[in-house]
């Protein structure tokens, strides 16, 4: 286009640059969504083009317009992923655990199991915050309440 | 080096769409699919503005609103639907299902 001015090149540059670098998250979430064992874990490799990526191809939109009017109508698509984005993860997140697909190994801390415990009404002695295969290990009564907020309820 | 650089990213986009596609055909459960569908609507908004971008226009700034702010529902419906069905497998959590059986 107008590229005897050189500043207009560079802008191009710069956006073009922005554009491989959101491609590039959206490649590590593909990648993370094949690689990771789990609905779970495969749920936070999706978030990563969603807002970064997001946001800099909206920088790179106005920075190839040269507008700050443009900018400004891109705002809604920001702040629509940004509102929107934390109530679909959570609702996705809510039915993969109801659904338990997710490795139980691999969770360090697991709050929801005691709500589950005392919704069903079959709380477990000696604590409710812990699964099935800890409560098969005798002796840890009193020795687990940092495991969990819900321990001795 | 501009039009190297849209070569890269566009080429980019198309691998990763292409590797999330093999989730969502492979996707063991529902879920998996579900979110495999969530990253390929992203990648959809991303690519339209890549577009913008590169035509050097910025008529499809309605289009990325409407996706942006629609992306949702799907999402959540079906995560909705999925907690219905699987509900009697793992048990009542507090909530409307548990008033429900009572």
């Amino acid at each position: 286009m107008l590229d005897a001015e050189p500043w207009n090149s560079i802008l191009d540059a710069v956006a073009a640059a922005l554009l491989v670098v959101a491609a590039l998250l959206t490649l590590a979430a593909a990648i993370g969504l094949v690689r990771f064992p789990d609905p779970l874990s495969r749920l936070h490799a999706a978030t990563k083009p969603q807002i970064l990526g997001l946001i800099l191809v909206v920088i790179a939109i106005a920075l190839g317009a040269r507008s700050a009017t443009v900018l400004l109508l891109l705002v809604p698509v920001v702040v629509f992923q940004l509102l929107t984005a934390p109530i679909s993860a959570h609702m996705v997140g809510r039915a993969g655990y109801r659904n338990g697909d997710f490795d139980p190994d691999s969770l360090l801390v697991d709050e929801l199991a005691p709500d589950v415990d005392a919704a069903r009404g079959t709380e477990l002695p000696g604590g409710s915050w812990t699964d099935e295969r800890a409560v098969a290990d005798p002796g840890d009564d009193d020795a687990g309440p940092s495991k969990g907020p819900g321990a001795g309820s | 080096m501009t039009t190297v650089l849209y070569l890269i990213a566009g080429v980019i986009a198309a691998a990763a769409v292409l590797i999330v596609l093999l989730r969502l055909i492979t996707g063991p459960t529902l879920i998996d699919r579900l979110i495999a569908s969530d990253v390929m609507l992203t990648t959809l908004i991303l690519v339209i503005g890549a577009e913008m971008v590169i035509s050097g226009h910025t008529r499809s700034i309605p289009l990325m609103v409407v996706l942006a702010a629609t992306a949702i529902l799907g999402s959540v419906a079906v995560a909705r639907f999925i907690t219905r069905a699987g509900g009697d497998q793992s048990g009542p959590i507090a909530g409307e299902d548990d008033d429900a059986r009572r």
